[in-house]
């Protein structure tokens, strides 16, 4: 059966009544003046792939390192699996790794990589023996036993990796951007078998990406992190839908951001003010946020935005000049300059608004509020 | 033509180069009592003459004792500064790094001088003792480059990553870092052995009749005989050195020790 990683996205989260694996309370780390992790609180249950997102510098790697015991934290402490690690050498800690290098030992060949851990917890020969063939086998390595890790592509390199990191049964598994090295299409592929390993493992992970697709396609949940502190922490879809502010709304997909307008109501009907251009009416009911008299800023997905290319005129149409278009294969995105707005971009199938709306000339634009996303206008 | 021109000049420069070994090598060969080249003829008698004389049997000896000994010590003493320059930033760091590089700098004559004055002031003149430490510093530079090369190359995760999988530091020492290192130690000493059984200049100074080295016995030989033997010894000892140089780079990758070829 092939699960596709959407379908991994919408899973519900298990891990509610079991507990938690990973509590990270009020965790900092400072380097020098510099903050690089700033009082992160987070409970990741057991079984939950959670990734932390952000640019780079934005404290994911940090935070992943005070997991793994590399790096000591300035204050707050982890806890897993009930037990504090926070000043646990990195030795004694459990916790599997999988670098973004891979690290994995070049004097060694595949099959002693993956039984390094094992070998060094002392387990009966026999034991370390079953158990990786046990990893060889799930991570589909027969017959690359004795291949020198130099001589393995990097797909299979990244697949010993996880193979040495799973075989010791840790209490987290930690991936520290390992799809990164890999081009797009095996990037694909091994985001597909991420999601199956950990449908089979069921092992706690934590991912660590700056990459959103990853981060929305693979997570229970998904931390976004910027300059050191915690965005938001939500499942994928509620993520994209509703983002707590102007800094999620924009690193996670594509999005427009409208200029401060006015909450208000006016004959029964919610509308956003915007100066300059009028009422935007919300359909049916307004968006979520919505209060009277309340100044906000609204963000919009591009597919919240589409062209009317009849020219038709109406109560949430506005007109614009098109400015480019970036054709994308599937789609095209189209850059519009509305007066008294500023940028829009929407994105349609195919790449007949090429033809239709030519750069220059003027383009209406249908928006459509009920989804759009209401943050502070002061923010 | 410019390509012509290019060629040339390469093959000028490759001729210059080789051309005073192949000399050496030809005359090895002649079957009279000169140095005469082109040879005359093709003789082996010199090779067996090189092989019996009983001072270049000594020497030879004194030879291997010295290297021995020399390459040894330096292996120990230049890894551990390998090591240091590796893992620590100190104040004078850099000073420590132009100290071990300094016997590429300075005159083997000096350092040899240097040595024979030293010898003299603790009555060790012409000594092992202080042949060997002459040779010892003289070839340091070259076993604490290739060590420090090699540490180099090996990737800061790969430490992280054994101690994640629950090597303790020194399990990571024995297990990780040491099998990584070892290549670039026995390149280092290799390479540390080949110069210190060739090397004449300082060692023209540091030894006596008795303690004297191969290239100092032919040298002492060549002030009084002008026959092939030296040319035979000559040969013998590029042949040796090649071999081993070849089995190195076969077994430890001599050139990846070296940094010639970083993978």
């Amino acid at each position: 059966m092939t699960a596709t990683p959407t379908q991994e996205a919408s899973r519900p989260i298990p891990s509610q009544e079991a507990g938690s694996a990973v509590d990270i309370v009020r965790v900092r780390k400072d380097f020098g003046a510099a903050v690089g992790v700033a009082d992160v609180s987070l409970t990741i249950g057991k079984g939950e792939f959670v990734t932390l997102l952000g640019p780079s510098g934005c404290g994911k790697s940090t935070l992943l390192g005070m997991i793994a015991g590399f790096v000591t934290p300035t204050a707050g402490k982890i806890v897993v699996d009930g037990a504090d690690i926070t000043d646990l050498e990195p030795y004694r800690r459990d916790i599997g790794m999988v670098f973004q290098s891979y690290a994995l030992f070049p004097h060694m060949n595949v099959y002693d990589n993956i039984a390094f851990g094992l070998k060094m917890r002392k387990l009966p020969a026999a034991q370390i023996e079953a158990e990786v063939r046990r990893a060889i086998g799930m991570m589909k390595l027969d017959g690359f036993e004795n291949r020198r890790v130099r001589q393995l592509s990097g797909g299979q390199q990244q697949r010993v990796a996880l193979a040495r990191a799973i075989v010791i049964r840790p209490k987290v598994l930690l991936l520290d951007e390992p799809l990164s090295a890999l081009d797009k299409n095996l990037r694909a592929q091994m985001q597909v078998e991420l999601s199956e390993l950990h449908r089979k493992t069921g092992l706690t992970t934590i991912f660590v990406t700056h990459d959103q697709g990853e981060a929305l396609s693979l997570s229970d949940r998904i931390v976004v992190m910027n300059k050191g502190s915690v965005q938001q922490v939500a499942a994928p879809v509620e993520l994209y839908r509703r983002p707590a502010n102007g800094f999620v709304a924009s690193f996670i997909g594509e999005i427009n951001a409208l200029p401060p307008g006015r909450c208000e109501v006016n004959g029964g009907t919610a509308s956003l003010v915007l100066p300059g251009i009028g009422p935007l009416a919300f359909p049916v009911a307004p968006a979520t946020g919505f209060a009277p008299g309340r100044q906000v800023r609204a963000f919009l997905r591009l597919e919240h935005v589409r062209p009317v290319l009849g020219g038709e005129a109406g109560p949430n149409v506005v007109t614009g000049t098109v400015e480019a278009h970036i054709y994308q294969g599937s789609h095209t995105i189209t850059r519009v300059v509305v007066e008294g707005i500023g940028l829009i971009e929407t994105r349609v199938t195919g790449a007949d608004i090429v033809a239709a709306a030519p750069v220059g000339a003027s383009l209406a634009l249908a928006v459509d509020l009920s989804e759009a996303v209401l943050l502070d206008a002061a923010e | 033509m410019r390509s012509f021109a290019f060629w040339s000049l390469v093959v000028a420069l490759l001729t210059y180069m080789t051309l005073p070994t192949i000399v050496v090598l030809m005359t090895s060969v002649n079957p009279t009592e000169i140095l005469a080249f082109p040879p005359q003829g093709i003789s082996f008698d010199w090779y067996a003459k090189a092989v019996t004389y009983p001072d270049f049997q000594v020497a030879f000896r004194n030879g291997l004792i010295v290297t021995a000994c020399a390459s040894t010590l330096a292996l120990i003493v230049g890894s551990a500064f390998a090591w240091l320059i590796h893992h620590y930033e100190f104040r004078g760091r850099g000073l420590l790094e132009g100290v071990l590089w300094s016997p590429l700098i300075i005159p083997h004559f000096t350092l040899g001088f240097g040595f024979l004055l030293l010898g003299g002031a603790f009555r060790m003149q012409q000594g092992y003792v202080m042949i060997v430490l002459a040779h010892m510093v003289l070839v340091m530079p070259f076993v604490t480059r290739a060590v420090h090369v090699s540490l180099a190359n090996i990737d800061p995760a790969l430490a992280r990553a054994a101690a994640n999988l629950g090597a303790s530091p020194f399990q990571v020492l024995t297990r990780i870092t040491l099998p990584l290192v070892v290549p670039g130690m026995a390149g280092g000493w290799l390479i540390a052995a080949v110069l210190s059984l060739t090397e004449f200049t300082a060692s023209l100074y540091v030894t006596g009749s008795r303690t004297q080295t191969l290239p100092v016995a032919m040298y002492n030989y060549i002030r009084e005989y002008a026959d092939p033997t030296v040319s035979a010894v000559s040969a013998l000892l590029i042949i040796a050195t090649t071999l081993i140089m070849l089995v190195a780079d076969r077994t430890i990758g001599l050139r990846r020790v070296l940094a010639i070829d970083t993978h």
